[in-house]
């Protein structure tokens, strides 16, 4: 097991050295530059911008300085809020990201994991139907039509929910939970309707209803441990993908989050913003996956011994 | 409660809502249902005397010296005072540090007298000596303060701030004591006293800026909750970035007792759709702007909280003169006569808008524009034919560049079929996002582009001065020697108003007659505001002078 968790971390390592390159070369190289503005700037105050942002450095020396500061930990001054840091920006939204995609995730699992394992209990009545199909209609269902949607019905027209806003009046948190949540559960209800499809299937559970079992203690008991396995590995990438993913939601309720900044510093051609956020993103990304592996080989463990065996 | 407005019948309603309270049921997050209980936050300031106002965006920054987007220019107006201040109708001069001037005969010597009252947020006094001081840094070329330009007309500033000069003794701001600011300028410039409500020329405290940083860096956090030291009505207490920014009366103002409101708390609101759903909730007093097709359905129902005024600035297309076939005059005006603006502006623009034919915004300042040509298709197939294609014949297939956004695209389809079927030539749509757009003006690889300015004071200076001979802002390849006369010396010179509008107009015709650009509509403002917001007036400048607004709570949409 040791074994295994070192060396899918080492491999996570090149991967993370390697986003950041080119990302660092790509958005030089993109059209546009963080000063062009409708009006013009002058030659002087355009060549004094780039003096303190580094900018008239040759590429290299940019680079490697970059890199020395990301060791240090410090990603440089954001070119859009002067007087702000990336790190300090950073760290600013991610709290509020993170709860938003925590309570997200709770939506997906409770609604996703229920309804896929109902579908599965009687596959192809209407019992299966029903929720499939409102998941197929939930995966579809973009957020920026759902979010708007829901606050047009609870917000505005029933006026039980706050329209907008992150921890500014009570159950102002709600809508954007469930809006962001939608897509996962959906997408959640199917992997676990296919999971549990499978395991009912297996001897095991016909030995466990031939002992007399009630079908509850079946189901609950022996059956969701093994068919949900293909959820559980999808819940890191899932979560790092809420993260990265909840800049329309967060636009929509106007939620300071990090999406926010993900996408603004692409428009503004916020260089130092862009590979902060990037850097951060894609590192969160190996590392959920990274966990959900581990977690995935300690309840697998044929996945532990398949590894080494290949050794 | 606030106005609703619900356009579903209501059956569909019912259904709708238990579709949705199923998925709601799910959920177990464990928050309870709020926002019925008690009043909006509208409701709630209105009590409190606290405004809370849509802001656009995220501001960039406070630092009055480096930050320049509207929305910036709305906080910074409310942490600090210039010189001069402006009247929020008449938009005239009225005194802000400045208790009283003096103007000398030959219109280049200013003499400011400063009230002895004027204090920091910390209590030290507003003196010359802190004009003198912020106006260098503003000018200090390592700053890179895009807009240093501001200062330019004083004696000496631009070679200051291009570093052909060292010594500031030289630039022509001087206190004459503690309390008297004299100013000396290169010519008369009949609106100099407006800049100096342009937060660039506001004054900022010395010692919290050298206590953070030097003068020279634009990364000190000085202007940050709890480090900012102001001199205006409000001082900044909250700042969440993305959330909002909060700023509460100032008791050390000069003008405390005048001043009603207690706290200002603006929201950067880019996505329009958000605003006005939260300003449909009670979230907020005033919007930045309003969904353009929602302005039929809200003049209709609440028009007394629809404002739309028009704004000083013009939307329009510009050729690359430099470029076959436009660099044949007669072809860009063909393409400028078979513009139906009326047409545009009752269609795509929803009648909020006024056709231009000209750069210059009508009644700037007592400024007419000239008008020197007509929507006429017949003659402009004349031209056409002239130019060497006749009924279109031959002309080659040319790119219409535009940023992305749905408006624009609008425009530009609905233009793209009146030349199509007046001239019968071949105009294709390019959308680019927004640096790449503007790098491509700048390196003037376009046919036709659309563009909009925005004027920064009230004079046609601030329009005409775009397009003198290879100015940062021409992008045309416009360049006539008599224009660059007018605008660089004669006006700039000219004393009297009627006489220098006279030089105006002379030069405008210039422009319009070489239809380097092609205007289509002077621009409009849209609020959506609380009839409970008393003392803003609308402006062409869409200024807002925050210290004469007040907030009656008498007054609902019930």
């Amino acid at each position: 097991m040791w074994r295994f968790i070192g060396f899918r971390t080492l491999q996570a390592i090149p991967v993370i050295f390697v986003v950041i390159t080119v990302t660092f070369f790509l958005v030089r190289a993109a059209p546009g530059g963080p000063f062009d503005d409708e009006k013009a700037v002058s030659p002087q105050v355009q060549a004094a911008l780039e003096a303190q942002y580094r900018l008239d450095l040759p590429m290299h020396e940019q680079y490697f300085a970059y890199l020395a500061d990301l060791l240090r930990g410090d990603m440089g001054p954001s070119f859009n809020y002067p007087g702000r840091s990336v790190d300090e920006l950073i760290f600013q939204g991610l709290p509020i990201t993170a709860e938003l995609g925590f309570y997200a995730l709770l939506v997906a699992v409770g609604i996703g994991v229920l309804s896929g394992v109902i579908a599965s209990l009687r596959p192809n009545t209407v019992q299966d139907y029903v929720p499939m199909s409102l998941a197929m209609i939930g995966i579809c269902m973009p957020s920026f039509l759902l979010g708007p949607l829901m606050v047009l019905v609870f917000g505005i027209w029933l006026d039980w929910l706050p329209v907008s806003g992150w921890d500014q009046s009570s159950g102002d948190k709600v809508l954007p939970s469930i809006t962001l949540g939608a897509m996962y559960a959906a997408y959640i209800a199917r992997l676990s309707r296919s999971g549990m499809l499978e395991v009912m299937s297996q001897d095991y559970l016909r030995t466990a209803r031939a002992k007399g079992l009630p079908e509850r203690v079946v189901v609950i008991k022996h059956a969701l441990r093994a068919g949900l396995l293909p959820v559980i590995s999808y819940l890191g990438p899932a979560f790092a993908g809420l993260l990265s993913g909840s800049f329309v939601v967060e636009t929509i309720f106007q939620i300071p989050g990090l999406g926010r900044f993900y996408v603004q510093a692409a428009f503004n051609r916020d260089y130092t913003m862009i590979l902060g956020t990037t850097t951060f993103l894609a590192t969160l990304i190996v590392v959920f996956n990274l966990l959900s592996d581990f977690l995935a080989a300690w309840l697998n463990p044929r996945l532990r011994y398949q590894f080494q065996k290949g050794k | 409660m606030t106005t609703r407005i619900s356009r579903l019948p209501r059956g569909g309603r019912n259904w709708l809502v238990l579709a949705v309270l199923a998925l709601l049921v799910g959920c177990s997050g464990g928050e309870d249902g709020g926002g019925s209980s008690g009043l909006t936050r509208v409701e709630q300031g209105n009590l409190d005397g606290v405004l809370h106002f849509g802001n656009g965006v995220e501001p960039e920054g406070l630092d009055p010296h480096i930050v320049t987007g509207v929305a910036e220019n709305k906080i910074v107006s409310a942490l600090f005072e210039g010189l001069v201040a402006k009247h929020p109708e008449t938009l005239e001069p009225e005194p802000g540090v400045a208790e009283s001037w003096e103007i000398a005969e030959d219109g280049k010597l200013y003499t400011f007298h400063l009230r002895q009252d004027a204090r920091w947020t910390n209590g030290d006094a507003v003196t010359a000596e802190d004009f003198v001081w912020s106006w260098k840094r503003i000018l200090t070329p390592e700053l890179g303060a895009q807009y240093n330009y501001n200062l330019f007309s004083v004696v000496n500033a631009e070679r200051y701030a291009n570093g052909e000069i060292n010594d500031f003794d030289l630039v022509g701001v001087k206190a004459l004591d503690d309390y008297t600011l004299q100013v000396q300028l290169n010519s008369p410039t009949p609106y100099f006293l407006q800049l100096l409500d342009h937060y660039s020329t506001f004054p900022v405290h010395r010692p919290t800026i050298e206590e953070f940083g030097s003068i020279s860096d634009r990364l000190s956090p000085w202007a940050r909750v709890g480090n900012i030291v102001g001199n205006g009505a409000f001082t900044l207490t909250e700042w969440q970035i993305n959330s909002h920014v909060r700023v509460e009366k100032n008791p050390n103002y000069w003008n405390a007792d005048n001043i009603r409101l207690n706290a200002i708390v603006y929201y950067p609101t880019e996505n329009l759709v958000t605003e006005d759903r939260m300003y449909r909730d009670g979230q907020l007093h005033h919007t930045q702007e309003i969904v353009l097709d929602k302005i039929p359905v809200y003049q209709q129902e609440i028009p007394e909280q629809v404002k739309i005024t028009p704004w000083l600035g013009t939307y329009f297309y510009m050729f690359n003169t430099t470029r076959p076939p436009f660099d044949d005059v007669r072809v860009r005006k063909a393409l400028a006569m078979t513009v139906d603006r009326d047409l545009l502006v009752e269609t795509v623009m929803q009648g909020i808008v006024e056709p231009a034919y000209a750069l210059v915004p009508p009644d700037t300042l007592g400024y007419f524009p000239p008008k020197t040509f007509d929507y006429d298709p017949e003659r402009a197939r004349e031209l056409l034919a002239e130019a060497g294609y006749p009924d279109g014949e031959g002309f080659p297939a040319f790119d219409v560049l535009y940023n992305t956004q749905e408006s624009h695209r609008r425009l530009a389809v609905a233009l793209q079929q009146m030349w199509a079927s007046e001239l019968n030539i071949p105009a294709q749509l390019v959308n680019q996002e927004w640096k790449v757009y503007l790098e491509n003006q700048d390196n003037m690889n376009y046919d036709v582009s659309r563009r909009g300015w925005i004027g920064d004071y009230v004079d046609p200076n601030t329009f005409l001065d775009m397009y003198v001979t290879d100015g940062g802002n021409n992008k045309t390849g416009f360049s006539s020697e008599r224009y660059d006369e007018i605008i660089l010396r004669e006006a700039p010179a000219t004393l009297d108003r009627e006489a220098r509008y006279e030089l105006y107009r002379e030069a405008e015709t210039l422009l319009m007659e070489s239809m380097a650009i092609l205007p289509i509509y002077t621009y409009s403002t849209k609020h959506l505001t609380h009839p409970s917001v008393k003392g803003k007036p609308s402006n062409i400048m869409d200024h807002v002078n925050f210290n004469h607004i007040w907030l009656d709570p008498t007054v609902t949409t019930e």
